[in-house]
């Protein structure tokens, strides 16, 4: 009984009548990876912020080491020993490792606001030989990386004496060997008895790390597992709320002409000397890890940046891309890698969105026609179905795979021969995430050339009928659907064991 | 929405209270001369709005209106007749100038506030060395009509500001461009992924807003019949103020031309209002703060909801 160190039980809260937790349960033991899943909208963030002391439950109560309490807000929470390392980090840049980490709290001459620089050194250095941290107290945090900032917020709760650590999707923005590092570090973290509710999407993670799992679903509580007694189908089905045949829905489409033929494109230091082409009908693989310069061959092909040299041929014409609007011309659509800050106008409507790039279409000279407009978006979402309320409505206030449909719809809008996908699911809920496969899928099925970066591997899998592997700017393999394995891919990938 | 309203509540409020308080306010006269005395900051105010929804600022209008001024001044001062002339190379020179602080900041990267800070004082000094300091006298009749006339009861500045919302509003809603705009100050690296030519649009911004600022300086000294190198010192702030009283974002891709318009208005009818009470000149610089901060913060509190 003693092992158990958080209790939740009958965690309900409502906002306008809806509600968003009921009756929802969690249990954390000592020192156990505790993951929390569900799609977006189960009520996983809410429960997090509860516990965090951000929001206040209608219903239910806490027992935290054995004893009831009340969060009544997030220094509460932190008094308790609860702390929430946030999906966005917030260091600040220009302070050091050790002011970061005391901040609010330096260690003074008694009496004075001076500080005992000595002190405050010498307690970060203990901090940081613990976590077998490589930068020094005095180095500055801007210059760290984004794996390096998260470990040090994880020091940062550790030095207040954390005793429960919450994670929300901590590596989204991890490459894979800073992910190594992260779990290097939870497993301390266990060692140490602190326990971890860790939230994320991504399934490997899911079951490399975790000990047990909790499901909700609808802001309910579908059920919680051993990790060990689990499989990835049975834990989605848990999140759907329905069984899924294949999430992966891959069909043989018909492989025709040529579409694209990339030569030797090269833009130092990102990547060299990339040669590869894509037919109607195909999808294209790109795996790789993080940093492999998969997503600057795209920006360089798109006309975001400018490539060094190379060639590239769309149905068999050389043609010139200086600018986007060039590649757009030429029938090439980017679905880039980061909705918010590439993809979308977040303080725009659905529609003006959806036809920022095809507004050329769409126009009488310079004016825009409001009636072809709404027709092509209608035209659009007869296909795609986008959960809105109505077209006016912020993009903002969408869902993230409800936004990234708008940016699908958008880029089908330009009709293009080629679409480009980078990382097309990511932050995506499972549900969403079918949907989107099924609609690359049919378009391939359509006769759209389709090229998809991804570090997913399962989804570089499933859904391409080739692969190319890429490493450190270069393409290090290409192989066909179902000729390789994850394995084989990491392998390839990494490259005779030459790791950055 | 709900904003919008809150602003023209704020606009009727203000009138209502001053036709109480004051026998004159409600006089045609009287609000003719207020829509006179606006249209001049209204003209500024609707290409500023164009400026800051892109995310940008243009400090530097006060001095464009000068160099306009100055430039269409001495055109009719030598040949009378030449309005036509004098409105087209006045405002051509404010927008070549508006041009090169749009490229300053699209092409050389440097941040709007600051080219056109530069432009604020570069632009000053062309207006002085043209006249060597010393304002050019206006004695053509065709040229004082544009901002002493009457058509019918309407003062023709009212008329040319009336045209220019028109116009604008049509660019704004109507055109790709207008789009363009909003897209730029939503999100620069989308916009330009989804194919927008930014630095383009950008640089036609500010050369709108150039060719609004001469206008504003044409009629500003045709009104004071003087070609004025010091003229339109200030201006810029009055203009900032009605656009963020409007309910456009600093931060650019929020905001609309007729939170613009009204914003002018309230800025016209509380000075008019204050005139008419005799409140001290420096009593209503304090006032007019007073507003301004009110109005951000109220934007603040509604964006929170």
């Amino acid at each position: 009984m003693s092992d158990i160190v958080l209790q939740m039980r009958g965690i309900t809260k409502s906002y306008f009548g809806v509600k968003a937790l009921d009756g929802v349960s969690l249990e954390v033991r000592k020192g156990e990876v505790h993951a929390l899943m569900g799609e977006n909208g189960a009520g996983k963030s809410t429960l997090m912020k509860i516990l965090s002391g951000l929001v206040k439950p209608d219903a239910g109560e806490i027992e935290f080491e054995g004893s009831q309490v009340q969060i009544a807000d997030p220094q509460a929470a932190l008094n308790l020993g609860i702390a929430m390392i946030h999906q966005e980090l917030n260091p600040i840049p220009e302070m050091t490792v050790a002011e970061n980490i005391f901040l609010g709290r330096e260690p003074r001459y008694p009496g004075t606001p001076f500080i005992r620089r000595k002190q405050l050194e010498e307690q970060t250095r203990r901090l940081l030989e613990e976590f077998q941290f490589r930068a020094g107290p005095n180095t500055k945090v801007g210059t760290l990386s984004v794996a390096q900032k998260q470990m040090l917020e994880i020091i940062k709760a550790i030095s207040y004496n954390a005793k429960l650590i919450i994670m929300d999707e901590p590596t989204s923005a991890l490459s894979e060997n800073e992910v190594k590092t992260l779990f290097q570090t939870i497993d301390r973290l266990k060692k140490q008895g602190v326990p971890v509710v860790y939230i994320s999407h991504r399934m490997e993670e899911i079951f490399s790390i975790t000990d047990r799992i909790t499901v909700l679903r609808d802001g309910k509580l579908i059920g919680v597992r051993n990790t060990g007694d689990t499989e990835v189908d049975g834990l989605i089905s848990m999140m759907v709320g329905r069984p899924l045949d294949a999430i992966y829905p891959k069909e043989d489409a018909l492989i025709g002409e040529t579409v694209l033929e990339v030569r030797g494109l090269t833009r130092l230091p990102y990547f060299k000397d990339i040669s590869f082409s894509v037919k109607q009908g195909e999808i294209l693989g790109i795996a790789g890890l993080m940093g492999a310069g998969r997503s600057e061959v795209m920006r360089a092909l798109f006309g975001i940046d400018r490539a060094d040299g190379g060639e590239v041929l769309m149905s068999g014409e050389k043609i010139r891309i200086k600018h986007p609007s060039d590649a757009i011309r030429h029938g090439i659509a980017f679905v880039t890698e980061d909705r918010k800050e590439l993809g979308l106008v977040l303080s725009r409507s659905i529609r003006e969105n959806m036809t920022l790039a095809s507004l050329s279409r769409i126009s009488a000279g310079p004016f825009v026609s409001r009636s072809a407009e709404a027709a092509a978006c209608d035209d659009m979402l007869a296909g795609i179905r986008i959960k809105m309320n109505r077209m006016e409505q912020e993009v903002l206030t969408l869902s993230g795979g409800n936004q990234q449909k708008v940016v699908i719809a958008k880029w089908l809008l330009t009709s293009p021969k080629l679409l480009i996908l980078d990382e097309p699911t990511r932050g995506i809920d499972v549900g969403a995430k079918a949907e989107i496969y099924r609609m690359i899928s049919k378009l391939a099925r359509e006769g759209l050339a389709i090229v998809m970066v991804s570090s997913e591997l399962p989804e570089v899998l499933g859904m391409s009928d080739r692969i190319l592997v890429m490493g450190e700017g270069e393409i290090r393999g290409e192989f066909l659907r179902g000729e390789i394995t994850q394995e084989q891919i990491l392998e390839c990938a990494l490259g005779g064991g030459r790791i950055a | 929405m709900m904003r919008k309203y809150g602003l023209i509540a704020i606009l009727l409020g203000a009138v209502v209270i001053l036709s109480l308080v004051s026998d004159t306010f409600l006089t045609v006269t009287n609000l003719m001369n207020v829509l006179r005395q606006v249209s001049i900051n209204g003209i500024l105010a609707v290409g500023m709005t164009f400026i800051i929804l892109t995310a940008g600022i243009d400090l530097s209008i006060g001095s464009l209106m000068a160099v306009a001024a100055v430039i269409a001044t001495s055109i009719v001062a030598h040949d009378p007749g030449a309005v036509g002339w004098a409105l087209l190379a006045g405002v051509a020179a404010s927008g070549l100038l508006g041009g090169v602080s749009g490229t300053m900041s699209a092409k050389l990267n440097v941040a709007p506030f600051v080219a056109t800070l530069a432009m604020m004082t570069i632009a000053r000094g062309i207006a002085l060395i043209y006249t060597n300091g010393r304002p050019i006298v206006v004695s053509s009749d065709p040229f004082k009509f544009l901002g002493q006339g009457y058509i019918g009861p309407i003062p023709v500045p009212v008329l040319i500001f009336i045209a220019v919302t028109a116009v604008m509003g049509i660019v704004l809603y109507k055109t790709k461009f207008g789009r363009y705009v909003y897209a730029i100050g939503g999100n620069e690296n989308a916009s330009k992924i989804s194919g927008i030519r930014v630095d383009r649009v950008k640089i036609w911004v500010y050369v709108i807003n150039g060719f609004l600022a001469g206008l504003a300086g044409i009629l500003l000294s045709s009104r004071i019949s003087s070609g004025q190198p010091n003229s339109g010192m200030g201006y810029e702030l009055d203009a900032i103020a009605a656009v963020v009283i409007g309910g456009t974002s600093l931060f650019g891709g929020r905001g609309s031309l007729l939170g613009t318009i009204v914003g002018v208005l309230i800025i016209g009818v509380i000075n008019n209002g204050l005139n008419l009470l005799d409140v001290s000149s420096y009593w209503q610089q304090i006032i007019k703060g007073l507003i301004i901060a009110g109005a951000v913060i109220l934007d603040q509190r509604a964006k929170r909801n």
